[in-house]
């Protein structure tokens, strides 16, 4: 296991009375590509402004390398941000904005020089030096901005939504080179977005949030594949959400039919929350199906069709590569490994977190 | 701690400065003495005596009748020639815009002369007329700064999407664009509506003899001595336009909340 | 077709700027250039040089000058307060510096006779607290807190306006890569404020430099600053030629101070409102 980093250790905080953080604890390992994810008004942009010294929390410490660093100011703490929408210096050129940092640190000339030819390079912005920043397009501010942050080789990078004001293209080429920089960088990168595709494409971990509490971290891949609750299960990618009762280990009974599962130790007759990812539901003739249902609404989307398929009152939301007609009656089968099981939140306040987006 | 102790008491030194005459202009007003160097005691009688002080009454008259038809014809010109120039090229609304900014950045007394100077040649007989000509000149620019930042923000799909959906170019304008600048146009005719009234200099170069405004009159009277019933009309105004601001700013902001 | 007619929409507001502009400035430009009998000359514009007007002249800078810093001075940090306050209701700022100027503006002055007075009441809190008293009634000092006091709001508004634009997290990016308070001032704020200070200043610098009333209340009869000198070519020597011609030299400052803020404020930034 990597190093510990950062430990956030009980962090409260509260604006104007609203609960905003609520004794969050959270360790961040060396060189991890960390995406703080969850809807607007999460607390995730809180937890990075805490990060980054913009705000104090109401309680609790942030220990940064084993120091305690709470109430260290922004100017003094290791690490650097990349802003929303960029903040790029408006009245500096470019290579005044990426020098910004080392000149306050008094840094030689020469020293400021090469940092800024070497970063302008790293961001494929060679020859910009003289340009202002009004000037750039959208994605060329936000490598520079990139760039003013990293020249001054800080431990970490928090970056704040940096993609959100790109267009789908320039955000995914921009997705594989904020990989690669990670890469070549060796720090650590803690990201803020709302947008799970790009989560899932860059994290190493991922910590979903909502209304102020961490509902579950993990590899993209356990996010994806075993959410935790039904939040995590709606907010990354489509999927069937659906009651059900759990009879025994290993089997399940969604809307009055059996289904084999491979989860234990749930109980006997227990209500659970049951996720089914919509390529996980396999379409087949009436008769070799587990549950008979009629196809009520077809899309072509490209790679895949995406149909709504109703059966035993519910409807079933299935991607598939082959099509079937509004009309046609099929066969529902899940494979007993692709059926998930949560337990039900325990308490109101937990229900009513996990149905708000 | 200290430090917005400090930013408090800096505020308020500020405003003690700013509003230190208005006070005292107000205490003057009830002042049993005609010499504003001492206190006679209390009195109401100037807000009684003003009533019947005919020349005072009839430059608040001609002050706000100026006052009011300039912003008035300020408002429909200044908004009028927003809209072409929203939709000039970048070349030419530069250059109208400088032309606007001139009555703004020149001195009023620079402004004053020249008007002045082009009534005499064109044989215009100094009065009601000429005041108010001039105030519309500089009333103008006030409004246009006001409304030509609103016209940058609006969406000029929506315009044409009214014009789509068949509305005549006038119905569109009053039924999409005006509601949208309505606010600029508001603060517009109350800036020129304030300039106007607080004007003296320009005014001084452009009545006639016998014409005066309240500036006018005050100025006149500066040797002789202001007449205490000038200081009850000025509590007056100052408090009734103080009470109307109290009562639009609670107006809207509900409306707000609900747009919200 | 539809752009041409939109833009005859500008027409009652061209012609009148021509007439009402444009014509009139000509008129100053033509009496100043020319003598009674019509003839050119420059003798009204080189008539600044004569000892009076040259005078006249140099006191009204002066005092500009030192008003239009106090204002600065003064203006800055009052409206850095305001621009982080969080005011949700921009207006309110606005209305707050406004406000005073529905109460006539030569009363407002006049009153400051009576606050300076030797028994005034500045004197008497002076002299409760134990301190001298303040005798500026009718010099130049009155002068310039009566241009101050009058032309204060026009510099905290550009200022204030200016500041508030600047994006917060501009401000947080330069402590972020190391900077503190004062650096992030003179670095980031201060030069990104530039728009509103040149406005303001403009806004300040010319109204003082040309006024003759505060003078005329404030100042006693003993000060003649060259807006009074022009004012009484006008209404009592009656020669236009030569008030216009010391009015064409007073242009020169206000080109300058135009130009200035056509170079540093080219989105008009820094407005009024």
């Amino acid at each position: 296991m990597k190093k510990e980093l950062i430990n956030l250790v009980d962090i409260s905080k509260a604006f104007d009375g609203e609960t905003v953080l609520d004794e969050l604890n959270l360790n961040i390992h060396e060189n991890e590509f960390l995406t703080l994810l969850g809807p607007s008004g999460c607390g995730k942009t809180t937890t990075l402004r805490i990060l980054g010294g913009f705000a104090t929390p109401d309680k609790g410490r942030v220990i940064f390398d084993g120091k305690d660093i709470t109430n260290l100011p922004p100017n003094k703490r290791q690490l650097n941000t990349v802003f929303q929408k960029y903040a790029l210096f408006s009245h500096m050129n470019i290579a005044e904005n990426i020098a910004f940092g080392l000149k306050i640190k008094n840094k030689p000339k020469t020293y400021i020089d090469d940092k800024i030819k070497y970063a302008l390079k790293l961001v494929n912005l060679q020859g910009f030096e003289k340009r202002m920043p009004d000037s750039l397009s959208g994605g060329q501010q936000q490598r520079i901005a990139i760039a003013r942050a990293i020249v001054n080789e800080p431990k970490v990078l928090l970056l704040d939504e940096p993609l959100g004001a790109l267009d789908l293209k320039l955000r995914q080429d921009m997705q594989y080179e904020l990989i690669r920089l990670k890469n070549e960088l060796g720090i650590t990168f803690i990201y803020v977005t709302h947008d799970q595709e790009e989560a899932l494409t860059m994290s190493d971990t991922i910590v979903v949030m909502n209304q102020g509490y961490i509902q579950q971290i993990g590899t993209p891949e356990t996010i994806y594949n075993e959410p935790e609750n039904a939040f995590v299960a709606d907010f990354i990618g489509d999927s069937n959400i659906i009651d059900a009762i759990m009879l025994e280990d290993r089997l399940v009974s969604i809307l009055g039919t059996r289904f084999r599962c491979v989860d234990t130790g749930f109980g006997h007759n227990k209500p659970v929350d049951v996720v089914i990812r919509p390529e996980d539901v396999e379409l087949t003739n009436p008769e070799d199906g587990i549950l008979k249902g009629t196809v009520t609404h077809l899309i072509f989307k490209g790679v895949h069709y995406e149909m709504e398929v109703m059966a035993n009152g519910f409807e079933w939301l299935v991607h598939s590569t082959g099509m079937f007609p509004v009309g046609t009656e099929v066969g529902i089968k899940v494979d007993p490994f692709n059926i998930q099981i949560m337990n039900k939140p325990a308490s109101e306040d937990e229900e009513a977190a996990g149905i708000e987006e | 701690m200290i430090k917005t102790t400090a930013k408090k008491i800096y505020i308020i030194l500020i405003f003690i400065f700013l509003y230190a005459p208005i006070a005292t202009l107000m205490v003057f007003s009830f002042n049993k003495s005609r010499t504003r160097a001492k206190w006679g005691g209390f009195t109401f009688q100037w807000y009684l005596s003003l009533l019947g002080n005919r020349e005072i009454m009839q430059a608040l008259w001609n002050t706000l009748l100026i006052a009011l038809i300039s912003s008035l014809s300020a408002v429909v010109i200044g908004t009028v020639a927003c809209i072409a120039i929203n939709s000039m090229s970048k070349r030419r609304r530069a250059i109208i815009m400088g032309i606007t900014n001139i009555p703004m950045l020149n001195a009023d007394i620079v402004t004053g002369i020249s008007l002045m100077l082009l009534f005499i040649s064109l044989g215009f007989k100094f009065g009601l007329g000429t005041i108010l000509l001039s105030h519309i000149t500089f009333n103008i620019p006030y409004v246009i700064l006001c409304v030509m930042p609103r016209m940058r923000q609006l969406n000029p799909s929506t315009y044409e999407a009214a014009l789509d959906l068949g509305a005549s170019p006038v119905h569109a304008f009053f039924k999409v664009v005006f509601p949208d600048i309505l606010p600029g146009v508001l603060s517009g005719f109350l800036m020129a509506f304030t300039m106007s009234l607080d004007d003296f200099i320009i005014t001084h170069f452009t009545k006639g003899a016998g014409v005066d405004t309240l500036s006018t009159k005050i100025y006149t009277e500066v040797k002789k001595g202001i007449k205490p019933e000038m200081y009850a009309l000025s509590t007056i105004i100052f408090v009734t336009v103080l009470l109307l601001l109290f009562l639009v700013n609670k107006a809207p902001k509900e409306k707000k909340e609900r747009k919200v | 077709m539809k752009n041409s007619r939109l833009k005859l929409l500008s027409s009652p507001y061209i012609v009148w700027a021509a007439i009402f502009i444009i014509v009139p400035l000509g008129m100053v430009f033509y009496y100043g250039l020319t003598d009674k009998t019509g003839a050119f000359t420059m003798e009204n514009v080189i008539a600044m040089m004569s000892e009076e007007h040259a005078k006249a002249l140099w006191i009204s800078l002066g005092l500009s000058l030192v008003s239009t810093a106090v204002c600065f001075f003064l203006a800055y940090p009052l409206a850095m307060i305001l621009a982080n306050m969080n005011v949700s209701q921009h207006s309110f700022i606005v209305l707050i510096f406004i406000l005073p100027m529905w109460m006539n503006f030569l009363l407002r002055t006049l009153a400051w006779q009576t606050l300076l007075e030797k028994t005034g009441v500045i004197n008497n809190v002076l002299s409760f607290l134990h301190l001298p008293a303040l005798n500026i009634i009718n010099t130049p000092y009155a002068i310039i807190l009566g241009m101050v006091y009058n032309f204060l709001p026009f510099m905290v508004l550009p200022i204030y306006n200016s500041l508030v634009k600047i994006d917060p997290n501009v401000v947080n990016a330069a402590k972020d890569l190391g900077a503190n308070n004062i650096q992030t001032f003179f670095k980031i704020t201060l030069p990104l404020s530039i728009p509103g200070i040149i406005s303001g200043i403009t806004m300040v610098f010319i109204p003082a430099l040309t006024t003759f009333v505060i003078s005329k209340l404030l100042g006693g009869s003993k000060i003649l600053l060259i807006g009074n000198v022009i004012e009484e070519e006008f209404t009592q020597a009656g020669n236009w030629h030569l008030g216009s011609g010391l009015s064409i030299v007073l242009m020169i400052f206000i080109l300058i101070n135009m130009a200035a803020s056509a170079v540093f404020d080219k989105d008009g930034e820094g407005g009024l409102l």
